[in-house]
């Protein structure tokens, strides 16, 4: 664990400041001050303290963007927009070290060849990771996934396994498949289904709960 | 620079065969998805629309051969796209091979680099390893460190 992380991370510690994070968070769009504020319910000039804040330690990225139609004399400058940084920070106490034994372990099955049984692997793991009669969103919400509904389908903003899937991605989004249609397998539910939809910027699996 | 990308694999079975129908099938569709991906620049077509790439390196061999803007527009078109479903049914269609299959290099805009250039990449890659002049998303080398290592700038002539 790097202390940067740690103090990184620390910048959450304000519940203002955290729900103002988790709201832009959750956008897939650019967020400006004022939406912030509304959503969050506190004082534009608050929510633009905790924002520009949240971009001095690095937790997001700020730009500017004109959030009107107008163009031209009369239409205002552009307004200061925020959306979340790209980097990941972990903090572990004490100190532990899952991805570079993770990133061995992908390496080794990519020279094994034992990618299927990798996916039964994340598969039986994902069963274990729900119980029966639980909320897919919830169980999604939890294990990181960032879910949210487009089209009558769930759809997954966040890969928790970005790093992993940056250098296998074969192997990483096959087991993350496996790993969710493991879920619903937990979850007993036998209308909905996982399959791969993969999106620049996403995670892979998109679930259909059309025959439910 | 564009980023140039070139990929073979090895059939199961020949190209007619009941094996391969799903995966000839799929050639037409994930050849228009690559020329609709944002970052495409070209690709070495067959004779026509779902055709294979011709070739003289033996009947059992699939090429794919591309140009590409960046690194992320390759990554998004073969990782982030319905590419990505074709891509995991691999194994029913294709051998196996340990020695490396795919490899990229930087080209200057304009230049349509030729089939036997993109076959000696690849075996520069077997040969050396991931260097500027041969690489791949592993072991990647952005254009500017390609650029000035006299390796490129020699390979270029």
């Amino acid at each position: 664990m790097s202390s940067d992380d740690l103090g990184t991370v620390a910048a959450l510690q304000d519940p203002v400041r955290r729900a103002v994070y988790d709201y832009v968070a959750s956008q897939g769009h650019e967020v400006g001050r004022n939406e912030a504020a509304e959503a969050v319910g506190v004082q534009r000039t608050l929510a633009a303290f905790h924002l520009d804040k949240l971009v001095e330690v690095g937790l997001l990225e700020s730009g500017f963007k004109r959030l009107t139609d107008r163009s031209g004399p009369g239409s205002g400058r552009p307004a200061k927009v925020y959306r979340r940084a790209p980097g990941e920070w972990q903090v572990n106490v004490p100190a532990r070290d899952y991805r570079t034994m993770a990133r061995a372990l992908a390496e080794a099955v990519d020279l094994l060849g034992g990618d299927e049984q990798a996916e039964r692997a994340a598969r039986r793991a994902g069963a274990g990771l729900a119980a029966p009669g639980e909320d897919l969103g919830e169980v999604l919400r939890r294990r990181g996934y960032e879910p949210y509904e487009e089209d009558g389908r769930l759809r997954l903003r966040n890969c928790p396994f970005h790093l992993l899937a940056e250098e296998h991605p074969l192997l990483v989004c096959s087991m993350n498949l496996a790993l969710c249609q493991g879920m619903l397998e937990g979850l007993g539910e036998e209308g909905a289904t996982a399959r791969l939809d993969p999106r620049p910027g996403e995670c892979c699996v998109a679930f259909s709960k059309e025959h439910l | 620079m564009h980023l140039a990308q070139i990929n073979i694999a090895h059939m199961r079975a020949p190209k007619d065969s009941p094996e391969l129908a799903d995966f000839v099938a799929a050639i037409d569709p994930v050849n228009r998805l690559a020329d609709a991906a944002p970052g495409f620049v070209w690709r070495l077509e067959g004779e026509g629309p779902g055709d294979f790439v011709e070739h003289d390196y033996g009947d059992h061999l699939v090429i794919n051969f591309s140009l590409w803007e960046s690194r992320d527009a390759l990554w998004d078109f073969v990782y982030r796209s319905a590419h990505l479903g074709v891509l995991q049914r691999r194994r029913e269609w294709f051998l196996r091979v340990a020695e490396p299959y795919t490899v990229m290099w930087w080209v200057p805009e304009g230049h349509i680099p030729a089939l036997a250039e993109a076959m000696e990449r690849l075996e520069l890659l077997k040969a050396e390893g991931p260097t500027p002049r041969a690489f791949t998303f592993k072991d990647f080398y952005d254009s500017s460190e390609a650029a000035w290592r006299p390796a490129a700038a020699e390979a270029r002539k």
